[in-house]
């Protein structure tokens, strides 16, 4: 071993409490660091869970064109200056082969039209506003994880059976629907039908619940009097959610309609979202530093008592950069102590959350043990310690021998 | 054949008035002589000593030693020098406390990283066992008397086979039996072994003894 380490590690040995406070405090730090982290991956993975249970990760529709203003000639006055929504209907134009275009991506899994019609269920002379979504439903169930929400009925029946309709617990309950009813609605058009309730599902959003359907997509291309070539949406799924913002760009030139991504789609939700990661990483940065604090006070009170130590060494030959490696030396081992510590901490820690039961359509409490974020902390605990401990090593190799030997 | 060359060293301290401590301090050691320094108490004993160490560099003037220019090197150039070159027995400050005597007498050879762990070893245990402490070795530093203290930090002092020792009364911790030893040790490794010994010393006997007696008063040498 090399004499600097010899020595710094026998004052890591000769001063155990010391060290010990010191271990504690990057180990605590350290924990909390990586159970926060944790918590906070849980967490949105748990949310974009339950946004994917009713939004894909892209959508693809036809926005309103607002009218251009009338130019006297190109870069002239304009005549006419009142921009309008143009009275254009917003079905997506041969969706079929705009399907078969957005399957071409490399990142797209799914793919599935739909055709969102406003209706009212009517109850006797009472009506209940609402929105029937048209659907394939073996592909919107892989998309959305629908059967997850049944819980009545078999939202297999809707395959093929355009008089099957799956509705929402709220609205079978102002209803009192039950499996096989029938159930009238009137579309905006004024389109009456009798259907057959084949599921009723229940989602963590009582409002969704209270209004939303689900139908086939004939039987709502029918409600608003389309043929079978009119369709609003169509809903992409993509391999990695988190690049939704980049791929819906491509999908908006590749079909020349407009393609929004999830996150863009629940901008106050994502703003909600950014305000917990920043509340989360700020508190346990906070608390590392703390922890590196502690390292930072305990080697500069081994500093001060290892003065006459270090006036000797040096005297005896011993380089700044020698004093400087015996303290890191010191810190260093705090630190990897700490972070052994910590990490077994939060394992424990984990552990024990995962157990709790929340309820909900949540569960056990949404934490599992993120290898990245126990790297990240290995890699930050570490980083705060060397400098914690190079500021007072520092010091000590500027030590002038000869005015602590006058003393 | 001169080993340290001093030229009108001169140091003064501004702290808390402008006081010079040295005056034109001019002289030269030779190889294998043993120096005794003397002089009354706040004289500039130490502070001479700590320039000739090279370990104070707030000096004016000019220090050779072993015939290279010292003045005006670097800090770790001049701790390298003296890890190879000089020996320390400092006044009052002697060993680590949390280290066995035994460790505290490898150190300066462990930096030095010339030897094996095991000749370093073999020769620490040789050197305690000259100054008569072979059975000290492996208890902590901080569990000796003073004069035991200061016969290990001598022999740590000689582990590297410097070409010079400087001691800042070396012997004041000591009885007349030990001192007696040290004062046999230091006239043989200067005859025999060719290395120089500078040391400060109240004590008359032991300087009388020496090859040469270099005395100070007030900053100067008379
Ligand atoms: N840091 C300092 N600042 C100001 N004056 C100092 C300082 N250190 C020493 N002195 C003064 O310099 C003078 C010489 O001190 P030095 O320690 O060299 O004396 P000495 O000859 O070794 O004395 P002793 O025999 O008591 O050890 C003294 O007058 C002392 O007061
Ligand atoms: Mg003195």
């Amino acid at each position: 071993m090399n004499i600097n380490t010899d020595i710094g590690s026998t004052y890591l040995f000769t001063n155990k409490k010391l060290t010990l406070v010191a271990v504690m405090g990057v180990l605590l730090g350290m924990s909390i660091y990586i159970f926060m982290n944790s918590m906070l991956v849980g967490f949105d993975r748990t949310s974009a869970e339950s946004i994917f249970k009713s939004t894909a990760h892209i959508r693809v529709y036809k926005d309103d064109e607002l009218s251009k203003p009338l130019y006297q000639s190109k870069g002239g006055k304009s005549i006419i200056i009142n921009p309008k929504v143009v009275p254009a209907s917003n079905t997506i134009i041969n969706p079929n082969e705009v399907v078969a275009l957005i399957k071409k991506d490399p990142n797209v899994t799914i793919v599935t039209p739909q055709v969102s019609a406003t209706i009212f269920y009517n109850v006797g002379k009472t009506q209940i506003a609402g929105m029937a979504i048209g659907v394939i439903p073996s592909e919107a169930d892989m998309m959305f994880n629908i059967k997850s929400t049944i819980v009545e009925g078999d939202f297999d029946k809707m395959q093929n059976n355009t008089n099957a309709i799956a509705v929402g617990s709220g609205v079978a309950e102002k209803l009192s629907l039950k499996i096989n009813d029938n159930i009238n609605i009137t579309s905006s058009k004024g389109v009456n039908r009798n259907l057959k309730v084949a599921a009723i599902f229940k989602t963590n959003n009582s409002a969704i619940d209270k209004t939303k359907s689900y139908i086939n997509l004939s039987a709502a291309q029918q409600l608003l009097q389309e043929n079978n070539t009119y369709i609003t949406d169509i809903n992409v799924n993509i391999k990695d959610p988190e690049l939704a913002s980049k791929v819906a760009p491509v999908l908006t030139t590749l079909t020349g309609y407009k393609s929004e991504g999830w996150k863009e789609a629940n901008e106050s939700l994502m703003a909600a979202f950014r305000m917990r990661k920043i509340v989360i990483t700020f508190v346990s940065y906070t608390i590392l530093i703390v922890a590196g604090f502690g390292i930072y006070n305990i080697l500069n009170m081994t500093v001060s008592q290892k003065i006459n130590d270090i006036a000797i060494l040096k005297a005896m030959g011993f380089k700044g950069n020698d004093v400087i490696r015996i303290f890191l030396t010191q810190a260093l081992s705090i630190g990897v102590m700490g972070v052994i510590g910590g990490m077994i901490m939060a394992v424990v820690l984990v552990t024990l959350l995962k157990k709790v039961y929340i309820g909900g359509d949540i569960g056990f409490f949404p934490i599992d043990y993120e290898l990245t974020k126990f790297i990240q902390g290995a890699i930050v605990g570490m980083v705060i310690t060397f400098f914690a401990g190079y500021l007072p090593a520092r010091k000590a190799a500027q030590v002038d021998p000869v005015s602590i030997f006058r003393k | 054949m001169n080993i340290l060359e001093t030229k009108n060293i001169n140091k003064y301290f501004h702290d808390p008035v402008e006081f010079q401590v040295l005056k034109n301090i001019s002289f030269t050691v030779g190889k294998g002589e043993f120096l005794s320094m003397i002089g009354k108490s706040g004289s500039g004993k130490s502070t001479l000593l700590y320039i000739l160490s090279t370990m104070d560099t707030e000096y004016q003037g000019q220090l050779t030693i072993d015939g290279q220019n010292v003045t005006g090197q670097s800090n770790d150039q001049l701790a390298a020098m003296r890890n190879q070159k000089i020996g320390f027995v400092f006044q009052f400050h002697y060993l680590l406390p949390e280290f066995s005597c035994m460790k505290n007498v490898m150190i300066p050879a462990l930096k030095l990283g010339k030897h094996s762990m095991q000749e370093i070893e073999a020769k620490a245990y040789d050197k305690l066992k000259l100054l008569g402490l072979e059975d000290q070795a492996l208890k902590p530093a901080s569990k000796l008397s003073g004069g035991q203290q200061q016969r290990v930090a001598i022999a740590r002092a000689l582990i590297n086979d410097p070409l010079m020792i400087m001691c800042d009364e070396p012997t004041g911790n000591l009885d007349s039996k030990n001192t007696a030893i040290v004062f046999d040790i230091f006239k043989e490794l200067t005859s025999q072994q060719g290395q120089t010994i500078i040391a400060v010393t109240h004590d008359e006997e032991f300087a009388k003894n020496s090859d040469r007696i270099i005395e100070m008063k007030d900053g100067e040498v008379v």
